[in-house]
């Protein structure tokens, strides 16, 4: 049985990749491609189900040895009291927009706040780290258009704000931005094309 | 035939043709990506010295664009399971999302049973740790800090959070390489990750890796068609100067 699992679910997968893919190109199969990814969206629910007992039997076993198990504890206390007040409130319930917007929130935009500050080392290691011409111009870009993005002491610099930051950010930065976007559109083109050739198995099997 | 399906169908001509060719003896050459070079010395010194291979592939999930990225993070992942999976602290996979748990779990379920090691597999080696973003990256955080870390990779559809994950690898003096399928998070990590990966070099990972004939063909395919990409705009902007584009 294990030996058919991997040719069925290449074939499985080649199948509905094909049929999504026809149907992009063909106006008249757009409803089945929307029931095919309304069964995709029931499995990504059932997946994010088994997500969340993966993150549970993680932790529970660092509590059960003893490895930090304060911040495990704590990790599941929150996720089985949150899991419970939502799933009898609604996410819209009094309690979980509550927990969403005084914990769950606050939490968030203070890691925001840490990346600012880890982005500035960040960006300080990276010419101690890689002094490569690409990392020397991405600094001199950086300086450019900060110095061009707000007053310096309240003192506008015309130069920068007027006319660098300005070509910068509408000519290089694009510029750039849609040479990338072209790479990862071919690269996903080719992955795309290999999964439905069934040359690469990320599934099953 | 519209132009979509034409650029698929020679796309996937490109990909046979070059598979056929492979099959010859003799291989055309990569050009060098010194992030895939670094990072074989580094599985190979992990080997060595015990100390453990930690894998990212974000919170984008497989639905949508993003996916490719996500499966770009799994062959990295197959491959450095494949080499690293008997040493003593076997490569760990983390992600953001649900499916991509599960497609991870099942990647190194292969790699192990195909190394004969069935029995040393456990589902915690491919664990989410958020199921958001940023709870995600906090999650990966402790996960680098606490164990013998030696290189991170991030491979996937990442944004902010991944600055986080590589902060945590610099202070631990990890090796770390980087790709994110979205623009946001490919600046984030040229700035923050010691080798990243910007745009196409994302989806190199399988043909540097040896991950086979196929990632090979397909990377020949896509050289060729970034080539007639360039000389179509090539020529559209010459002919804009003269007067003759459309």
């Amino acid at each position: 049985m294990s030996r058919l699992r991997a040719p069925f679910s290449t074939a499985v997968a080649m199948a509905f990749g094909l049929i999504v893919l026809v149907s992009l190109l063909s106006p008249q199969l757009a409803s089945l491609r929307g029931e095919i990814l309304s069964w995709a969206i029931l499995l990504a629910a059932v997946a994010l189900l088994l997500g969340l007992a993966n993150l549970f039997q993680v932790h529970f076993n660092r509590v059960r040895n003893n490895e930090k198990p304060i911040y495990s504890f704590v990790l599941l206390a929150a996720m089985f009291v949150t899991f419970g007040i939502t799933l009898f409130q609604g996410r819209q319930g009094l309690i979980a927009d509550w927990l969403f917007s005084y914990i769950q929130l606050p939490l968030e935009t203070s890691l925001m706040a840490v990346l600012a500050i880890t982005l500035t080392i960040a960006a300080a290691r990276l010419v101690q780290h890689r002094n490569d011409f690409a990392s020397i111009l991405f600094i001199i870009t950086l300086f450019l258009v900060l110095l061009g993005s707000a007053p310096l002491f309240g003192l506008e610099l015309p130069v920068f704000t007027r006319s660098l930051t300005p070509y910068i950010n509408r000519v290089l930065a694009v510029g750039g931005m849609r040479g990338l976007l072209i790479g990862v559109g071919l690269g996903t083109l080719t992955t795309g094309l290999r999964i439905l050739m069934g040359a690469d198995r990320p599934f099953g099997g | 035939m519209n132009l979509e399906t034409s650029l698929i169908l020679f796309a996937f001509l490109l990909i046979l043709v070059f598979s056929l060719l492979a099959r010859r003896p003799g291989r055309r050459a990569l050009r060098d990506i010194p992030a895939f070079s670094k990072l074989r010395k580094t599985i190979e010194l992990s080997v060595e010295d015990g100390s453990r291979l930690q894998v990212s592939l974000g919170s984008g999930g497989i639905f949508g664009p993003q996916s490719a990225a996500a499966l770009a993070g799994l062959t990295l992942l197959r491959q450095i399971s494949s080499i690293a999976s008997d040493s003593d602290a076997p490569p760990i996979a983390t992600s953001g999302d649900g499916v991509l748990a599960l497609l991870s779990q099942d990647t190194l379920r292969r790699t192990y049973r195909d190394l004969g090691l069935d029995t040393q597999f456990s589902n915690r080696l491919a664990r989410v740790t958020g199921l958001t973003p940023f709870s995600y990256g906090a999650g990966t955080m402790p996960l680098i800090l606490d164990s013998s870390v030696s290189a991170s990779a991030l491979m996937g559809s990442f944004g902010e959070e991944a600055a986080l994950i590589t902060a945590a690898g610099q202070r631990k003096g990890a090796f770390s390489l980087a790709g994110s399928y979205g623009l946001a998070g490919q600046a984030l990590l040229f700035a923050s990750s010691e080798q990243p990966l910007l745009g196409e070099e994302l989806f190199a990972a399988g043909a540097y890796l040896d991950a086979g004939r196929a990632h090979r063909a397909s990377l020949h395919a896509q050289d060729v068609l970034r080539w007639l990409i360039i000389l179509v705009i090539a020529s559209l902007a010459f002919g804009g100067l003269l007067g003759l584009a459309p």
